[in-house]
């Protein structure tokens, strides 16, 4: 059950849903398996059923940073939406994951024909990254750190 | 309650992580009034000064309180510093607490962020001894690092046991962390409770308190049902001294822990 207010599926309309769901296929990946890496074409995305993701950054000299971890419902990958479809991060699965796959180009094409999915997937995808983006902002704060909120005045 | 700090004795400290300790106080001599869930003391130092300290455990044995301590200022590290078998004065009870009998019948969805856990930890217990009057009992908490998490073999336990849900984020995560990083919110997408009938107890920054609470909201946890622990600074803890008012409120007396539908307005207030 996808049951989640950021999940791709969970609150588009019925009919919406099942347009997208008929092209989708179901995949799984081994733990540590890579998915994509930073620079790559964006032709796919995935809806994670079971297992996690983490998604990364190549930090020269360093370990790839983990900037977050994805869990079932999350949608994996949105750079497929917006020119030049590139991924700006990589993605790892960390333990055994299942996952519904989507061509990028067959639900863009989707979208291009009929407008009112398209309008539907645009929206649900800007708010999943609105809601990333208000996380990765309120993590900036360093809230639990020493100075949680930055020096007092 | 009392005005004059009733002395205790330090019998256990505890290491939970390098700024943070928890200390198994019991009385020398009188005991204060029995604490809830949520509640807090004043616990003075003597000689350096008197902090607000929620109770972290309230145990039966001789009226014993624990209180888990984070080491940020001249008080709250002489408190941490105290050896066993020192003495600290303790007022109290005082404060609101979580009221988890508001849940029964229904989920319970604790949120905790950073040293938030600590005025939960009652709270969880008394959920996991009344098992039967609530449904699904989900532990959400977020720390800085893996080093970090408080009461982490308690967790361990909790989760291996499975009476509950348990899931931990982490902000940054240290080599061969293999549990999840992010904002403690997004635990929420895996978490399993039926939103309508949730009562959530949600603690720890302000800022991580207004954005649990909007979330929720969102998900369609009536604004009631979100109990909320604001910690903003007190002084006197008895409702006169009006450093801790927001809004019409004053925190220690009407707080800390109240619910989101009557201090969502008032949590933009920027200063008191
Ligand atoms: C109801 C209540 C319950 C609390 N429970 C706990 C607890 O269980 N464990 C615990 O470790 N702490 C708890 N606190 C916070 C604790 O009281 C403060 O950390 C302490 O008063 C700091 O005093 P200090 O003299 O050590 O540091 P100060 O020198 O007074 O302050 C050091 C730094 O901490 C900041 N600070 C002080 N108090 C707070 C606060 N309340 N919120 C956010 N930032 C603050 C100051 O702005 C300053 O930057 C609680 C506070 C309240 C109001």
């Amino acid at each position: 059950m996808i049951k989640t207010t950021t999940s791709l599926l969970g609150t588009l309309d019925p009919q919406s849903r099942d347009r997208l769901l008929t092209t989708a296929k179901e995949v799984s990946f081994g733990a540590g398996d890579r998915i994509f890496s930073e620079g790559q074409r964006a032709d796919r995305f995935w809806i994670i059923r079971t297992g996690s993701i983490v998604l990364d950054l190549h930090v020269p000299g360093r370990r790839s940073a983990t900037i977050e971890t994805l869990g079932s419902g999350d949608l994996v990958g949105w750079s497929w939406l917006f020119p030049p479809y590139q991924w700006h991060l990589g993605a790892e699965a960390q333990s055994p994951v299942r996952a519904l796959e989507f061509d990028a180009t067959v639900i863009r094409a989707l979208c291009e024909a009929d407008p009112v999915l398209g309008r539907a997937v645009a929206r649900r995808v800007a708010e999943i990254i609105g809601h990333r983006l208000v996380s990765a902002r309120t993590r900036l704060l360093d809230l639990y750190g020493p100075y949680g909120s930055g020096p007092g005045s | 309650m009392t005005e004059v700090p009733v002395p205790y004795q330090v019998v256990r400290r505890s290491q939970e992580t390098t700024d943070t300790t928890t200390l198994v106080v019991e009385p020398v001599a009188r005991a204060l009034p029995p604490f809830r869930p949520g509640q807090f003391a004043m616990i003075y130092a003597f000689g350096v000064g008197e902090i607000p300290v929620s109770v972290s455990g309230i145990l039966d044995h001789r009226h014993r309180l624990a209180h888990t301590v984070r080491a940020v200022g001249a008080v709250s590290a002489a408190v941490c510093a105290a050896a066993e078998g020192q003495e600290l004065g303790l007022r109290g009870p005082f404060g609101t607490g979580w009221e988890l009998e508001r849940a029964a019948g229904g989920d319970v969805l604790v949120v905790a962020g950073g040293i938030g856990l600590a005025p939960l930890r009652p709270l969880i217990r008394a959920a996991l001894a009344g098992a039967g009057r609530y449904r699904r009992l989900n532990l959400l908490a977020g720390a800085r690092t893996p080093d970090d998490l408080l009461y982490a073999d308690e967790l361990r336990c909790l989760a291996d046991a499975a009476p509950a849900h348990v899931a931990v984020t982490v902000d940054r995560p240290g080599h061969g962390w293999l549990g999840s990083v992010g904002m403690v919110t997004q635990l929420l997408n895996r978490a399993d409770f039926a939103p309508g009938e949730t009562t959530a107890f949600v603690c720890g920054p302000e800022a991580m308190i207004r954005a649990t609470a909007r979330d929720l909201r969102h998900r369609g946890v009536p604004a009631d049902r979100i109990r909320v622990s604001l910690e903003r600074n007190m002084r006197c803890a008895t409702g006169h001294c009006g450093h801790c008012q927001l809004g019409p409120l004053l925190l220690c007396r009407d707080g800390p822990v109240a619910g989101y539908d009557r201090v969502a307005p008032l949590l933009a207030v920027r200063e008191l």
